[in-house]
């Protein structure tokens, strides 16, 4: 008998084998070619454009919407790539409310700003099944080590490879593409996208990627120096932060970022279990992308709790929206106290809050037999010899580390704000500033 | 509500929106339709002499050029005068007239420049009941290669002569249609006087090529790889007749003969400027042929809404209303100095002012690094662009400076009096001010 949704416990097939794939698919349906040419009919390219200066990687959308309008996608895609390799992933990804989009004029003018989000990715899917379109430049014999196949790893990569510098990266996982990958909803990266992004991007040449290797493992940062003449860590956060209450460790309790990434692997939907009531702790992005995708495997409850309030919850007003219209039921200011049952969940525990996230005291309970850890992540990574940041890596303006001939980007340095598109931005940043070093032309 | 009721030369209408002589006009099924819409009156599509009728091409007869949100800003035709048999038309005009006889009926005529041609066809006309003709000089394709349409209306002399033949040989009041392809317009105008002509209308259609196929590298509308010139309508065109009506009609020797003006009317706003530059009503086509006959609701209501507000009771006080105002160059006052001023409350910072101004212009606008743009009155010249790039309507004005500031682009008090070229130092022909 299959399940549904009201079945107690952890369970597969809680839907219709058909509910499965519509829950998953496109957030936004690719722009068809018309409402591309309304959508880029309303851009007013502006001098010296906001939303030029809200992107991290700096994109000339003014230019690429022109390019759009007047009928040259892939100039617009080419457009896009030189500042960003991942464009089409940023596409889909960034919060574009908190970026352009919040900057467009036209936000200002009237509330609805120019879809450059949806017009970037209308561009970009033009080139993906084109031929690459850079080339390298003659080979410079140098050799650059970058650790980790994720956004930062794999823009730092395409540009020194692009620069004519050969490049070993050094993966931990099986799979390239890091967040892209196994760290964000399904429903923003459809049809395998990451990877279609990945081979894509491989195309330049003079990329090779190791899998399964992991510095701290085998893999030493003073080896890597040795080895190569300059070296970039883009390794991410890979772990994450404790939970310290009573019951943590009881059965159902596990952490966001490995249901999230259980789930993009999966082949069959239907076959991952998910709680009837789940709960997830946690205020960001990855709070939401683990509760809405809950939901829409078939949880009945799905409640994101978050320990202070709605203003400053990480994840942006766009996304809370979207998670309560899935279903979603957010809470504010409530932290958990106590996880609760025989040894699996039952229920947990929450105090509320005063706003700045203290308990005041009175609790209350929530039925649960699935909790989602989502309050953060931390460098699991730490080579001893590189100056920290708090938690996290010191870098210069150009993403030097501490340390001369080693680089760093995206999550695992203190410059950062867990955005694709910045570690994309620090990643090339740091392969132009690797480029002049090696090349004698910088300081 | 004002009263919109129509008497030109003679031929009343319930408005002042005819539907001009065009595809709209060329049979009775759209005819009637358009009565039934509410439109003032008609210029029926272009009759042709007795006998085969003229063909028209069988493949594309319009290109197009589009704003944003690919709204239709010009559109160009290679159509002909009507391709149906002159006997069917006449008999349409006929029924259509005895159906709607409020309505004016104004028939469009094209025949050879024979007085012949015009002794044949100007009775079947009249005997159709139509409340007057239309002479059609200003076709720009197809029929002036056949020494008609506009290969009339570009030789005065023809203008004049064939306008004198109609008046010799019907009772009915002869319009003459102008062509825009000409140097001077008053000099078909004025022709049109001479020959007696009750009323000119205009503009008749601009030669033009609205685009290329970069791929087939044939010129839009394209039939078989090659195209041809076409008559260019619709909102583009708007400006180039407004000039042209008002020329005519500030223009002595043209007498304040009666306009029918013609040339991208849209809206009720676009009739009213014709209105005021010298027209006595006004013919649509393109707009109608864009968005269909309903959009005459809009026209009549807007123009008696404005109407009432400036307390105008009927078409004729708005008729003329600015020809004065419509002068030379050199008599522009001079002493009138203004500067352009950005509200910061409306400004929605995309910097396009100071795009044009700097790159382009005066380098009279300052952008601070907030992105708050401001006029620089002493480089300020007032030249409006600004104005005309910015995307909100009336976030940036040009204010004039009023009398006994000083300009601080020039150094001078802004004085009171009009002063012109004609009497400026700087004019190696200044006469000496009186």
């Amino acid at each position: 008998m299959r399940n549904s949704q009201m079945t107690p416990g952890i369970v597969g097939g809680r839907l219709t084998p058909e509910t499965y794939g519509e829950n998953f698919q496109d957030l936004h349906a690719p722009l068809d070619h018309h409402e591309a040419a309304v959508a880029a009919d309303r851009c007013y390219f502006c001098h010296d454009a906001p939303c030029i200066t809200a992107c991290p990687t700096e994109i000339d959308i003014p230019l690429f919407i022109r390019q759009i309008a007047t009928g040259t996608p892939e100039a617009a895609a080419r457009t896009i790539f030189d500042q960003n390799i991942l464009g089409g992933m940023c596409a889909r990804v960034c919060p574009t409310e908190q970026l352009c989009e919040q900057a467009c004029v036209r936000e200002a003018a009237e509330g609805k700003p120019v879809l450059i989000g949806q017009l970037q990715r209308y561009a970009t899917d033009t080139m993906l099944d084109q031929p690459h379109p850079y080339t390298r430049a003659p080979d410079t014999g140098k050799r650059v080590a970058v650790v980790g196949a994720g956004p930062a790893g794999l823009s730092c990569a395409h540009r020194l490879a692009m620069l004519g510098h050969g490049v070993t990266i050094y993966e931990a996982r099986q799979k390239p593409g890091g967040l892209n990958e196994f760290g964000i909803a399904s429903y923003k990266s459809t049809n395998d996208f990451a990877q279609a992004e990945v081979e894509w991007l491989l195309q330049i040449g003079g990329i090779t990627i190791e899998y399964g290797r992991t510095l701290g493992g085998e893999l030493t940062l003073g080896e890597l120096s040795s080895d190569f003449d300059a070296v970039f860590l883009g390794f991410g956060l890979g772990g994450v932060r404790a939970l310290q209450i009573d019951g943590g460790d009881k059965d159902g309790v596990r952490d966001a970022v490995d249901f999230i990434a259980d789930l993009r692997q999966a082949d069959d939907l239907s076959a991952l279990p998910v709680g009837r009531n789940v709960v997830v702790i946690g205020g960001g992005m990855t709070a939401v992308d683990a509760a809405v995708q809950s939901k829409l495997l078939g949880a009945e409850n799905v409640t994101m709790v978050y320990r202070r309030g709605k203003e400053a919850m990480s994840a942006s007003q766009y996304e809370q929206d979207l998670a309560a219209s899935k279903g979603v039921r957010i809470l504010y200011n409530a932290a958990p106290a106590a996880i609760i049952g025989n040894g699996a969940v039952r229920e947990i525990e929450f105090a509320y809050t005063d706003s700045s996230g203290k308990p005041m005291g009175e609790t209350f309970r929530l039925p649960a037999d699935q909790v989602l850890r989502a309050i953060g992540q931390v460098m699991n990574t730490r080579p001893d010899t590189l100056e920290m940041d708090g938690a996290r890596l010191t870098v210069s303006h150009t993403m030097r580390t501490s340390q001369p001939g080693v680089w760093a980007g995206g999550d695992c340095v203190a410059a950062g704000d867990d955005l694709t598109v910045t570690a994309v931005a620090q990643g090339r940043d740091a392969a132009m500033d690797m480029h002049n070093t090696l090349t004698g032309k910088g300081a | 509500m004002a009263d919109l009721s129509s008497n030109f030369v003679g031929i009343k209408s319930p408005n002042p929106f005819w539907l001009a002589s065009a595809p709209p006009t060329d049979k009775e099924y759209n005819v009637v339709r358009a009565f039934k819409a509410g439109w003032g009156g008609v210029v029926w599509k272009t009759l042709g002499e007795q006998g085969p009728p003229v063909v028209n091409v069988n493949g594309p007869r319009y290109g197009a050029i589009w704003g944003a949100d690919r709204r239709l800003l010009g559109l160009n035709n290679i159509e002909l005068i009507t391709d149906r048999p002159l006997e069917v038309n006449l008999r349409e005009i006929k029924q259509v007239k005895r159906d709607w006889p409020d309505r004016a009926m104004v028939v469009s005529i094209m025949v050879p420049c024979e007085e012949a041609a015009w002794k044949a066809i100007l009775p079947h006309v009249e005997e159709t009941g139509a409340d007057g003709i239309e002479l059609n000089f200003g076709c720009p394709h197809g029929m002036s290669e056949r020494g008609m349409g506009s290969a009339v209306g570009q030789v005065p002399e023809y203008v004049e002569m064939v306008a004198r033949w109609c008046k010799q040989n019907t009772r009915m009041p002869v319009i003459v249609k102008l062509t825009p392809n000409i140097t001077d317009v008053r000099s078909s105008a004025r022709a049109a006087v001479r020959g007696g002509a009750d009323a000119v209308s205009l503009i008749n259609t601009i030669n033009s090529i609205t685009s290329v196929d970069l791929d087939t590298m044939a010129p839009e509308p394209s039939i078989d790889g090659k195209g041809t010139h076409g008559g260019y309508c619709g909102p583009a065109v708007k400006p180039i007749a407004l000039h042209m009506v008002a020329d005519i009609a500030r223009d002595p020797e043209c007498n304040a003969i009666p306009i029918s003006g013609i040339g991208g009317v849209t809206t009720w706003r676009d009739a009213a400027e014709f209105l005021a530059l010298g027209a006595g009503n006004v013919q649509v086509c393109t707009a109608a042929m864009t968005y269909g006959f309903k959009i005459v609701e809009e026209m009549k209501s807007g123009l008696s809404q404005w109407m009432d507000e400036k307390g105008y009771t009927s078409v004729d006080q708005v008729s003329r209303r600015a020809v004065p105002n419509v002068t030379d160059w050199q008599y522009l006052n001079l002493n009138a100095v203004s500067k352009a001023v950005i509200d910061q409350d409306l400004c929605i910072k995309c910097g396009r002012c100071f795009a044009a101004c700097e790159d382009t212009s005066h380098q009279a606008i300052a952008m601070s690094p907030d992105r708050t743009f401001t006029v620089i009155d002493e480089e300020c010249v007032a030249c409006n662009l600004c104005v005309n790039v910015c995307p909100v309507e009336n976030c940036i004005t040009m204010e004039r400076m009023d009398t006994g500031a000083t300009d601080p682009r020039t150094g001078k008090v802004v004085e009171d009096e009009y002063a012109n070229w004609t009497t400026h130092p700087n004019n190696p022909g200044a006469v000496a001010a009186e």
